[in-house]
């Protein structure tokens, strides 16, 4: 059997909104990957540490909150510390413009706004993981 | 030392990403896997493992949070540690899983002590991934006991688990059906432990006393047939309310006390050890015969098949014949 991408879709901090990370979820799954969902409010430490045990490919974080500047390098910082610094990170919700360039210097893959096709989202993970 | 055996040491000693690495090779069944399988079997064969099955929406995932929450106040010892294998279902269509328990099982995400992986069924139809015997044995090996596996949400027949866990807990819900359902074959003979959860609803009453009669009912045509008397324990729990979870811990104890002092541990495990021989020896016989066999001499079968000329059965007999 070939190999199946597997992706965590998660939820840091403290926003109570799923709809998008649950309709991405979807989407992935129906482009044939497995992926782990593991609910609202997760500290960066739950999701790396989550990560690991699924070792997973990729890691979507939802962040409607405003908090993605604490959250995403602390979440990026767990996964390298525990040697998973290949996961391919990436970002959706509500992220102002100007926080786009900081985010990917962190090595963020990339950010998606309110709007973005899925299969935009679907394309990237297939090109950026192999 | 090789790599193999560099990785199954890792394993050994508790690295966390090295048994992921390892369960994900498992699952795509990558060369050299075989070779750590080999080492760790013979560190494996301590964990008691319990299945908990039943049809979706009953509340296993969260009853098995629970559960594992019981488990580790229970367990005196610090190094203690508990394994779950959480499968959802793969789509026939896509081939993508959507794997959502780890939804239920939150507050262990960061317990050391636990250790959770989403497996995605890949086809297989008993209810549990094919893959999930060997992840069984590294889990074992790296001290995971107990190990839960809790299988996708199950209708009447994925009964897979059984040949598995040692421990069988199926997990009903009120209001899912009457006496004639409770009577049907399958699921609900392979328990162990009869659990219905969300007892906190009304119907679980009715649900409990129509699952009781049935278990009556085995209980008197086993005596009447073997003289020997095996009770199921039924158990009432409400996972979210936490409640019937420490009867749940004891009746689990209980059948793993059972197992011991009688032989039938060694029976279900020599019992499980044949059925996954069995299916092995059936894929390597399968890719034996295939690897000796002319693809175009197979198709030109299954048209004279698909002309009514022969049979399936006389195509079978063929096929067989044209390998030696």
């Amino acid at each position: 059997m070939s190999k199946k991408l597997r992706v965590l879709i998660a939820k840091p901090g403290l926003d109570g909104h799923d709809r998008g990370a649950k309709v991405i979820a979807r989407a992935l799954r129906d482009a044939g990957m497995e992926v782990i969902y593991t609910g609202l409010r997760q500290t960066p430490e739950m999701i790396a540490s989550a990560a690991l045990q699924e070792d997973v490919d990729a890691v979507g974080l939802s962040i409607l909150s405003g908090a993605h500047m604490t959250l995403v390098p602390r979440v990026i910082d767990l996964l390298t510390n525990n040697g998973q610094e290949n996961v391919q990170v990436f970002v959706g919700g509500i992220i102002p413009e100007d926080d786009i360039k900081p985010l990917k210097k962190l090595g963020v893959r990339a950010v998606f706004g309110p709007g973005t096709p899925t299969h935009d989202v679907v394309d990237l993970l297939w090109k950026t993981i192999d | 030392m090789s790599h193999s055996q560099s990785i199954a040491d890792r394993v050994i000693q508790g690295d966390r990403l090295a048994l992921a690495r390892l369960i994900t090779h498992i699952e795509n069944h990558i060369e050299d896997t075989r070779q750590v399988l080999d080492m760790l079997y013979p560190r494996s064969g301590e964990a008691h493992i319990i299945g908990v099955t039943g049809p979706s929406g009953t509340g296993k995932s969260t009853l098995v949070n629970v559960l594992t929450i019981e488990l580790l106040k229970s367990k005196s010892s610090e190094d203690s540690r508990i394994g779950i294998i959480a499968v959802d279902p793969t789509s026939p269509f896509t081939g993508g899983a959507l794997l959502g328990d780890r939804v239920r099982m939150q507050r262990h995400s960061q317990d050391s002590r636990v250790f959770i992986r989403s497996m995605a069924s890949r086809g297989a139809a008993g209810g549990i991934a094919r893959a999930a015997h060997d992840v069984v044995i590294a889990m074992d090996a790296a001290g995971y006991n107990p190990i839960i596996i809790e299988t996708v949400g199950a209708g009447q027949s994925e009964v897979a688990i059984a040949s598995l866990a040692h421990t069988t807990m199926v997990i009903e819900a009120p209001g899912l059906g009457d006496d004639v359902q409770a009577a049907k074959a399958g699921l609900l003979e392979i328990a162990d432990i009869l659990v219905v959860n969300k007892s906190d609803k009304p119907a679980a009453e009715t649900t409990t006393a129509s699952l009781r009669r049935m278990l009556k009912f085995t209980e008197e045509i086993q005596e009447q047939e073997s003289g020997v008397q095996c009770k199921v324990p039924l158990i009432n729990t409400s996972a979210i309310n936490h409640a019937g979870v420490d009867q749940l811990v004891e009746a689990i104890t209980a059948h793993q006390a059972y197992l011991r002092s009688s032989d039938m541990r060694k029976k279900s495990n020599l019992q499980r050890l044949r059925n996954q021989l069995d299916t092995m020896l059936r894929d390597a016989l399968f890719a034996q015969w295939q690897s000796g066999f002319d693809q175009k001499a197979y198709d030109a079968i299954i048209l004279q098949v698909m002309r009514r000329e022969v049979s399936p059965y006389q195509a079978v007999e063929m096929l067989l014949r044209q390998a030696h």
